[in-house]
């Protein structure tokens, strides 16, 4: 457990975003998602996911649906709205730029050298 | 001021939320199902594997109420949340409950009741149309407002105040419809008392100012609504019917609204006549300016006129008539008055009484709240381990705070909806009670919106009174040294709140049960009060000769048959006749007479 890493404030958001955006999931399914594309390297809380998905839905980034899963049981599947993908791709590119600023900043310096 | 519109929103936005809350609990299980599905395919009991999902979920209550937070909080669902557990904490505790409700219903049932005779007294204005703009005249130099019908006259024709201005005189008469004489109690009024006070008859008509032909000249009679009731049984044809008035005929017009009882409060005449034929139950001539008889002018200011430009006109007028007639006129001065108390006459006494009953009423109010608010000062005293442990499991003070003040709400508005009940019960008793049965005296002080406001808004306010005194106590709780040190951990003994609210309420009390004291012991006294002579065995029999037309010279000659005729009677000592009682105001008993058994 100790290799895995603390969730960055905000950025569970993006995450479910982005785990929902290869297809209709419900709750359970996008933290196996995103364990599973995450290389399960991130630590979640699995209760902390619902706060943020009904908050989702309230910004109108997620619609959700009743549905029977795959263990045959009644669960409610999430996916994006046209406004959820709009906003997937700006928030991406604004993680990839402040990414790859902080790694800029933080990698070593000529003068270091 | 909450629209329709935006409740109905409310109301739909509480139950989305209902169903919200359904659906993610059932979420929240289907999810904890699903970790547990896959928890027992790698091998582990299903009971096991479900109480690891759970643990694994985290702390589940507190996402419910984080994901409350995300959807905003809903009032409505947040007040019956409160509402259903102050219900449960207060069933309970059924004895304090009960003591604080009762205590709430009398105190708030007192002041209801003082302030509704007050409301009918002094606030509510008269039952006429636009009754803002009415004044009564009354003299500058005294409290009244008699005049002469000559000044009237003068008075009515030369302002340029009034749209018009009406006069009226009380008078007894006698009533014959056909069968048994019976005493009425008239209002003598101008002919356009009626128009100008704006005033639809509940059937026939009125009389009108065109009516007045000189003294004598208008034999018409307009029924009150529960005269007619009571003794014509609601009958539609006396319209046209011709009765007796001390014994001269006068032909019945109409029947005046349901709600009108004249321009006097709690003074209902049952007859309404024309004051020109007031010479005609012998009464004062209409011309002379001596007799000040006329009880009371009023009218409408016209429209843009201010009360005290009426004044100056008055007294410009005034001034003129004093100078024409020096030898009959006093000082003629004025002032508008409200007429519903007949001016300030009664109006101050009965204002400076009223105030002092609704400040002992409010004093009672004060001390139940004192009270109530030492009951919850303890009774949260005695539940500081329950506040503390709610502090510790992570609910807010806020919340807590809610929680105190929807319990000291609902005990407020249970003890007002109590108290009010009451005071209606007794309302009605004192509206329906004739306190001198020979007058036409109704105390009308039925509760009306304007009570039941006031009500309301004092349980509000009495609850959020005693429901803050606990206030200090739920922010200073440290849940740690609480719970860790019991609930017998107490602050070093020191003034409290509680303790001046305790002094407070004594000396409230002293105030109250010294004035209650003082008021019963004089009246006890009164009662037995030594009036100088005998009261014992003395009987009274009243009789008003007007009622048979007896006038002038024949007075004396049926007065003393009368004697001669109780003189006979077995067992009558001695017999007097007097025109006015001993300690009855003047002129309010006719021909009295005394006789002793």
């Amino acid at each position: 457990m100790t290799d895995q890493a603390q969730l960055l404030p905000g950025t569970l958001d993006l995450l479910v975003l982005r785990a929902v955006s290869l297809g209709p999931l419900h709750g359970y399914g996008i933290l196996l998602r995103i364990g599973q594309i995450s290389g399960q390297a991130l630590l979640i809380e699995q209760g902390a996911l619902y706060p943020g998905l009904f908050r989702l839905v309230r910004q109108g980034l997620l619609k959700s649906t009743w549905g029977t899963s795959e263990n045959n049981r009644r669960a409610k599947f999430y996916e994006l709205t046209a406004e959820g993908r709009r906003r997937l791709q700006e928030e991406t590119d604004s993680w990839n730029r402040l990414a790859g600023a902080i790694a800029a900043a933080l990698s070593p310096q000529p003068e270091e050298l | 001021m909450i629209s329709l519109d935006s409740l109905r929103t409310r109301f739909t936005d509480f139950f989305q939320r209902e169903r919200l809350r359904a659906e993610m609990e059932e979420e929240l299980r289907s999810h904890i199902a699903h970790r547990a599905d896959d928890l027992e395919r790698s091998g582990l009991d299903r009971a096991v594997a479900e109480r690891r999902a759970r643990i694994e979920f985290g702390g589940r209550e507190k996402y419910k109420e984080q994901i409350h937070d995300t959807l905003g909080s809903n009032f409505l669902t947040t007040v019956l949340q409160d509402l259903r557990f102050a219900l449960r904490v207060l069933r309970k505790s059924p004895g304090f409950t009960l003591a604080a409700v009762l205590t709430l219903a009398m105190a708030i049932g007192a002041n209801a009741v003082v302030f509704s005779v007050m409301n009918a007294f002094v606030l509510r204005p008269l039952n006429v149309p636009d009754a803002a703009s009415l004044y009564a005249l009354q003299h500058g130099n005294e409290h009244s407002g008699y005049e002469s019908y000559a000044d009237y006259m003068d008075l009515r024709d030369r302002n340029h105040s009034f749209a018009s201005l009406i006069a009226y005189n009380v008078v007894r008469l006698g009533l014959d419809a056909g069968d048994e004489p019976t005493s009425v109690f008239g209002l003598e009024a101008s002919g356009n008392y009626f128009d100008s006070l704006e005033l639809h008859p509940y059937l026939g008509h009125f009389f009108h100012a065109s009516d007045e032909q000189g003294p004598n000249s208008a034999p018409f009679i307009v029924l009150s609504y529960d005269f007619w009731h009571t003794h014509f049984h609601d009958d539609r044809g006396v319209v046209g019917r011709v009765v007796r008035l001390n014994k001269h005929p006068f032909t019945i017009l109409g029947v005046a609204p349901r709600d009108f009882n004249g321009t006097l409060l709690f003074f209902n005449p049952e007859i309404f006549i024309p004051i020109v034929n007031h010479p005609q139950w012998g009464g004062e001539d209409l011309n002379t300016r001596e007799a000040h008889w006329v009880f009371e002018l009023m009218g409408h200011l016209k429209p843009g006129v201010t009360p005290a430009q009426t004044v100056s006109d008055l007294n410009s007028i005034g001034a003129q008539l004093e100078k024409a007639y020096p030898k009959d006129e006093r000082k003629m001065t004025f002032l508008l008055v409200r007429p519903n108390l007949y001016g300030d006459y009664l109006g101050q006494p009965v204002k400076a009484f009223m105030a002092g009953l609704m400040l002992l009423a409010g004093l009672i109010l004060l001390a139940a709240c004192a009270n109530l608010g030492s009951l919850f000062a303890a009774r949260a005293a005695d539940r500081s381990r329950e506040v503390a442990l709610r502090l510790a499991l992570g609910s807010r003070r806020r919340r807590i705070l809610r929680a105190l003040f929807t319990e000291a709400m609902l005990i407020s508005l249970a003890g007002g909806g109590a108290g009010v009940c009451g005071s209606v019960v007794l309302l009605r008793a004192m509206s329906a009670w004739r306190p001198f049965p020979r007058w036409p005296i109704h105390i009308g002080v039925n509760p009306d919106v304007t009570v039941y406001a006031v009500a309301l808004l004092l349980a509000v306010v009495s609850g959020l009174l005693f429901g803050a005194v606990p206030v200090r106590q739920v922010l200073d709780t440290n849940p740690y040294q609480v719970v860790k040190a019991g609930s017998n951990a107490r602050m070093g003994r020191r003034i409290t709140l509680r303790d001046v609210l305790l002094v407070v309420q004594i000396a409230i009390c002293a105030v109250l049960v010294t004035a209650s004291m003082v008021a019963v012991r004089g009246l006890a006294r009164s009662l037995h009060a030594n009036f100088g002579f005998d009261v014992q065995n003395v009987l009274l029999a009243e009789t008003d000769l007007g009622m048979a037309d007896y006038a002038q010279d024949r007075v004396p000659a049926m007065q003393k048959r009368m004697i001669e005729g109780l003189q006979a009677i077995p067992g009558v000592e001695s017999v007097g006749l007097a025109d006015s009682l001993p300690l009855a105001a003047r002129g309010e008993s006719p021909d009295a007479h005394w006789q002793k058994l």
